[in-house]
């Protein structure tokens, strides 16, 4: 007999009950088609070459659509054991303590791999290191094989002096390996470090040695992509990924409709027109995009009326998105949050009780729209400068996808009327700029109630979309046997002693200094 | 019959009787339209795709080619594809051999020519005449001189340039495929097998000596992409825009691994018996005996691996649960939502509604729902479900009327004229199986007495008509 369906009171999914309790439904496990078993992506490359920029990006981006991936920085455990940076020496693959040392660090962010897969309930991890020769790769593979991860690698191949300066220049100069150094000095090392590799560098060989491995090399930025065995869906979409980002310099803004007649009356969702103030807004922002004096700005609109309003003040070309329009309201639409709260008491509490996850009824949910909007996040990391005026929901999740905010974040992500925000990529990560064009608004923005009781996490994710934030890398290397008795979490008897005297590594005696991992990241205005 | 103005689009929102160009108007405001003028001329950014097939024969080219405008088509962009070949056997009538593609032979190199630029001449006419965006130019293509040629005459249009290379060494490989899609060619009718693979291996033995394929330092300018054995490896050159970066994405997710896609509607809900649209009911008595016989059905498929989809309405998944295995929900395969018609029947529509309920006749694929969505909108929420069908091998797909009809005329090549009336009876699985260049379709229907919820265009579609003309095709309902 088929089990009785149930529908789960926040995400209105059904699900099968037993006696009235919710059970655990026959879905596949580990949910659709993503990373199941996990997967490792390694990173292949020399120096500057944009592997750590790629790691995180495309883990900002797995972690948005729901995919729970972590970022493993070789780097940042080197730096973690090795407290003080001297110089490219230490690279020299003739310089055994320390190329002893840097197989110790691979080592122990592996181990912290197989945690995060294993224990953590991670399902994509990234291995970011060069890993640049044979040798490194065949024991990640072992590693893998041993673990049941699948491994996918992303080599990239760059040898254009122009990018690989400004690469040099952008993340690695303020890097704290140079943190004492001049940027003269600092480029002439890193320049005599990537010399280090290159004698044992041995790309991935798609012809014979590295034919049945499952990888994608970006060649020349993105110019040129070589697609090896790909095995499944997550790896079709990461290659669809990478195929569609840039490093071109440009400027996405962010903004929502004007002011609109629904907005003045406090009333959700419906399709009105702009206030007197609303419409006097779109005329500061057509003000505001002259101003800016952008090449090819494209600008997008939904396709509800306010929005388009508001582009139309601007007389320039502009496209519409179904894709960007405002959250479904379902039976709530047109309401008050008053009328809610009167005729749906129990929808207004459980939206407040998981904000994310809830889908009014016959509407949608912040998670539903993620989905909706991931089209959106593709063509925006394809084009260069873009105007997207869309509405509070769907603005939370675009900039909760820049930002990296998880879906505990996004709903209370402050997005106020009549301010633009100005979103450009600097370096590893997004520098905002929030723009108020000084015309009156209601605000329309709700905090997160302070007596909500956040219910269990007996939320099933079907075709999961929860954004995660991206997790803090971890640093600590765990190598027991280097002076520093201040390491506490070292699992012991796994690692072989490093052997500690030696004239060209400087190791510190200080206590472990708080390594940040952007190097260079600037600060966030606002939210 | 309707003025179809450009400007002040949000203005026509709530006048009756513009509604129709209102969806026309942001129908073409579609993704791949960007920079379109508003007075509606297309600005140069968006020019027309030359995409431009190259390989030796049997490499699955034509195979490519009809799958891609099959998909493009779908996905709303306008897409022809043109066969070198079929001009051939137009001009020549009868193909002897062959000693025709004989790489010393005169008279036929003259008249291969020809024929290219004669296809050519109808992809010119194609894109800068009849409006039609992308443009698949399927032949051999296999020497740098051709695609010279080739890439004069995009020049001169205005066309962009993307080729498609498909290379294969795999002997099973091209066996197989001389078996499925040559032997069955009109240039083989009167030959019997074993001839008819001689004569082809020699044709293609004709071409190997002169294959110039696409060269990693030659051609680094150009936009391509190189599929090496069937999927196993691709080198992507280039890729330019939005719509060579889709093309690319579906090419890497296709695969030509026998498998059958099974299509189902829920079983007969309690709004269906009672002839109401919409909605979230469950199944009726008699739904939930389909979906017993759905289970047992499935038992006798013996089927491997069968992945089983739902939508993430009840009845869809009342009707999986029976079938005790494991299933997936895509809120994608939802039914299409009605807006402010949901759950009515339709002489309520006609009560309520008469010039919507119109509109939608005259225009059942663009026409929206009032808070609600159109077929045309189905699609684009449907897309992510074809990839990953694309990807998959054998499937069930349990979802509704409109989502099915969507599905269907994917898999079937059906145009967004023809797609809002597809039969899609309850009770009824269609087992969809890749063969050749196309689909076999089978019917089977399971036996288990349903309601009947096509409605088939009136005759009358005019906004004056009379509600009997209007209620004419609904179908009986209690």
């Amino acid at each position: 007999m088929p089990r009785e369906l149930t529908q789960n009171r926040i995400q209105k999914i059904w699900i099968p009950s037993k006696d009235d309790k919710p059970s655990m439904p026959r879905t596949s496990r580990g949910g659709p088609h993503l990373a199941n078993p996990p997967t490792v992506i390694v990173m292949v490359g020399l120096p500057a070459r944009g592997k750590t920029y790629i790691s995180r990006k495309l883990t900002r981006y797995l972690n948005w659509i729901g995919i729970p991936t972590k970022v493993f920085n070789v780097g940042e455990y080197r730096r973690e054991a090795v407290k003080h940076y001297s110089s490219y020496d230490f690279f020299k693959s003739d310089n055994e303590d320390a190329v002893k040392i840097r197989q110790q660090c691979a080592l122990a962010a592996l181990r912290d791999v197989k945690t995060y897969l294993t224990e953590e309930e991670g399902q994509v991890a990234v291995f970011d290191a060069t890993n640049t020769t044979r040798e490194r790769r065949d024991m990640i593979l072992d590693f893998g094989a041993e673990n049941g991860f699948k491994i996918f690698f992303i080599e990239s191949v760059c040898d254009d002096p122009n990018v690989i300066a400004c690469n040099i220049l952008e993340v690695k100069v303020s890097c704290p390996d140079y943190q004492d150094c001049n940027k003269t000095d600092a480029m002439e090392d890193f320049k005599k470090r990537i010399e280090c590799y290159r004698m044992n560098y041995q790309p991935l060989d798609h012809d014979q040695y590295d034919r049945n491995l499952s990888f994608i090399k970006v060649i020349d930025v993105g110019r040129r992509f070589l697609v090896n065995r790909i095995q499944d869906h997550i790896q079709s979409r990461i290659v669809y990924y990478l195929m569609n980002i840039h490093v071109q310099p440009r400027s996405i803004y962010l903004c929502r409709h004007g002011e609109s007649q629904h907005n003045l009356q406090g009333r959700l969702g419906g399709d009105s027109g702009l206030s007197t103030r609303g419409r006097k807004f779109a005329g500061a922002l057509a003000k505001f995009v002259e101003e800016q004096n952008l090449k090819d700005l494209k600008v997008w609109t939904s396709q509800l009326r306010r929005s388009i309003q508001t582009a139309e003040a601007l007389n320039v070309p502009y496209e519409q998105w179904k894709a960007l329009n405002e959250i479904d309201a379902g039976v709530c639409e047109e309401m008050t949050y008053e009328e809610v709260r009167e005729r749906f008491p129990e929808e207004f509490t459980l939206r407040d009780q998981d904000k994310y996850y809830y889908r009014y009824p016959s509407g949608e949910s912040y998670q539903d729209l993620v989905q909706r909007v991931e089209p959106v996040i593709m063509e925006l990391e394809r084009q260069e400068n873009v105007l997207v005026v869309c509405h509070q929901a769907v603005m939370r999740c675009l900039l909760a996808y820049f930002l990296d905010k998880s879906a505990d974040e996004m709903p209370y992500l402050k997005c106020p009327l009549h301010t633009v925000l100005k979103l450009t990529p600097v370096a590893y990560g997004c520098k905002v700029e929030s723009i108020s064009l000084n015309v009156e608004a209601v605000n329309t923005h709700r905090d997160r109630p302070e007596e909500v009781k956040r219910g269990p996490s007996t939320l099933i994710r079907r075709n999961s979309v929860t954004p995660l934030t991206s997790p803090e890398p971890n640093k600590k290397p765990r190598i027991e046997g280097l002076d520093d008795p201040i390491i506490r979490e070292v699992t012991p008897a796994q690692l072989t002693l490093c052997s500690t005297s030696h004239t060209t590594l400087s190791l510190s005696t200080q206590n472990l200094k708080k390594c940040s991992i952007e190097c260079h990241e600037p600060p966030q205005l606002c939210l | 019959m309707f003025p179809r103005t450009s400007g002040d689009e949000h203005k026509l929102f709530h006048t009756a009787a513009l509604l129709s160009v209102r969806t026309w108007m942001m129908r073409n405001s579609s993704r791949f339209r960007d920079g379109q003028n508003r007075d509606g001329t297309v600005c140069m950014t968006n020019c027309p795709t030359l995409i431009v097939t190259v390989g030796l024969p049997a490499r699955g080219k034509t195979y490519i080619s009809k799958k891609l405008t099959r998909y493009l088509n779908w996905i709303g962009v306008p897409t022809k594809e043109f066969n070198v070949g079929q001009y051939r056997r137009e001009c020549l009538k009868i193909y002897k051999s062959f000693e025709f593609f004989r790489p010393d032979n005169e008279e036929g190199l003259k008249i291969r020519k020809q024929c290219a630029l004669a296809a050519l001449n109808d992809v010119r006419q194609y894109l800068s005449v009849e409006g039609g965006q992308v443009a698949v130019f399927d032949a051999t293509n296999t020497t740098r001189e051709r695609r010279a040629t080739i890439m004069r005459f995009a020049e001169q249009n205005g066309y962009k340039v993307f080729f498609v290379e498909s290379v294969c060494e795999d002997p099973k490989v091209i066996a197989e495929n001389i078996v499925q899609v040559k032997l069955g060619s009109p240039d083989y009718t009167d030959r019997n097998t074993e001839e008819a693979i001689q004569d082809f291996m020699k044709r293609i033995k004709c071409y190997e000596n002169s294959y110039q394929p696409l060269d990693e330092n030659l051609d680094r300018e150009l936009s391509y992409i190189k599929i090496m054995n069937v999927g196993q490896r691709y080198l992507v050159n280039r890729v330019l825009d939005h719509i060579q970066s889709r093309i690319v994405y579906y090419l890497m997710n296709i695969h030509i691994t026998p498998r059958s896609i099974y299509l189902c509607r829920h079983g007969e809900s309690d709004l269906n018996v009672r002839g109401r649209i919409g909605g979230d009911s469950g199944l009726s008595p008699r739904g939930k005996e389909f979906a017993q016989y759905l289970g047992r059905f499935i038992q006798d498929q013996n089927i491997k691996d069968l992945k089983v989809w739902t939508s993430q309405m009840k009845r869809t998944i009342q009707t999986a649960e029976a079938l005790g295995v494991p299933y997936e929900q895509w809120k994608a395969l939802n039914e299409i939502d009605a807006g402010v018609c949901e759950e009515m029947m339709y002489e309520e529509i006609q009560e309520h509604y008469p010039l919507e309920f119109a509109l939608r006749d005259q225009d059942k694929y663009r026409y929206r729902y009032p808070k609600g969505e159109s077929y045309e909108d189905l699609v684009q929420r449907l897309e992510p479900v074809i990839m990953e069908l694309e990807r998959q091998e054998n499937v069930l797909v349990i979802c509704h009327q409109a989502v099915m009809r969507c599905l269907l005329a994917y898999f079937l090549d059906k145009s967004a004229e023809e797609l809002p009336y597809l039969k899609c009876p309850l009770h009824t699985v269609l087992k969809l199986t890749p063969v050749a260049y196309g689909c076999k379709v089978e019917s089977i229907y399971l036996n288990v007495e349903a309601v009947n919820t096509h409605r088939d265009k009136p005759e009358n579609v005019d906004i004056s008509r009379l509600p009997e003309e209007a209620l004419l095709t609904v179908p009986a309902h209690y």
